[in-house]
């Protein structure tokens, strides 16, 4: 985990002893062999294949483009890359939550990332090296407080005197241009975690030298 | 709020992020089914989980993972 970013404390508590029995039943077979064990992993994975339906249709305008086949094969990939996650970490399931609600998060999180990057595959990123130098310009409205145009200009100020060019191209893609973080990350050949590590250091020198902290 | 002073407060809000402790995307991912799981069971999601309510303000897709899977709990058994 990235250092500078400030540990939180995680509190466990008991689950509930019918989840912690389902969580049980789940891993027995899933562990297993035969029939048992493929019976399990057809069931699982018709429950994330469920999941990664439901989280593209919650993207339909995302997904508007994409044939009705091509979206059945990402919701097929989805839960099967889902389903690999998932036999892979058994071992981190912690009895924390349910198991169906541990295991939907892999198809959830497959889905997503596939749709955020299907939609912008023919997409051009939209960094305007300008676009800090217009920003005000674009934004600030003339009926604005005098108090929030000056935190805006602030902020601006220090995007391009205390920012370095990384930090300044990673900020304006995500915030400026709204560029989903997993297409960021897969054009700049890095990962989500590590960009929001650059994010996350840019907005606190931000907060720093505008006091926003204080 | 007018709708300038919405988009306003939305893009102060992106480039300066949540101010408090926060959980990295890893952690959140890590954590996210305990937190949906307490925030559906009444609990104190955000005790439980500190730096989960944090990241989510400040990470657009982890926030819609999260709402994706909290609403996907309440949709399937």
């Amino acid at each position: 985990m990235p250092g500078s970013v400030p540990a939180v404390q995680r509190v466990t508590a008991p689950p509930g002893l019918d989840r912690e029995a389902e969580a049980r039943a789940w891993l027995g077979a899933l562990r297993g062999t035969g029939a048992e064990r493929d019976d399990a992993v057809r069931r699982l994975h018709e429950l994330l294949l469920r999941a990664a339906r439901f989280e593209l249709g919650r993207r339909r305008a995302m997904v508007a483009a994409i044939g009705r086949e091509t979206v059945d094969d990402l919701a097929m990939q989805s839960a099967d890359d889902a389903l690999a996650a998932i036999l892979s970490k058994l071992d981190d399931y912690r009895f924390e939550s349910r198991f169906t609600t541990w295991a939907y998060k892999f198809a959830i999180l497959e889905a997503a990332v596939r749709t955020r990057r299907r939609a912008w595959q023919e997409r051009e990123l939209p960094i305007d090296p300008d676009a800090w130098t217009t920003l005000p310009a674009r934004t600030l409205d003339p009926a604005e407080d005098l108090e929030r145009r000056d935190q805006l200009r602030a902020i601006i100020e220090a995007v391009r005197t205390e920012l370095s060019p990384h930090q300044r191209e990673v900020l304006g893609a995500l915030v400026l241009a709204e560029v989903p973080i997993d297409v960021l990350a897969e054009r700049l050949g890095t990962t989500r975690g590590a960009l929001y590590k650059t994010l996350h250091d840019a907005r606190r020198k931000l907060r720093t030298v505008i006091g926003a902290d204080s | 709020m007018t709708e300038p002073r919405r988009r306003h407060e939305h893009l102060v809000a992106g480039l300066l992020g949540p101010s408090g402790a926060e959980l990295t995307c890893e952690e959140c991912f890590d954590l996210l089914d305990v937190y949906v799981d307490s925030e559906l069971a009444g609990e104190h999601a955000d005790e439980r989980v500190p730096g989960m309510r944090e990241h989510l303000s400040g990470c657009p897709a982890c926030a819609e993972e999260h709402d994706s899977l909290r609403d996907l709990q309440t949709t399937l058994p």
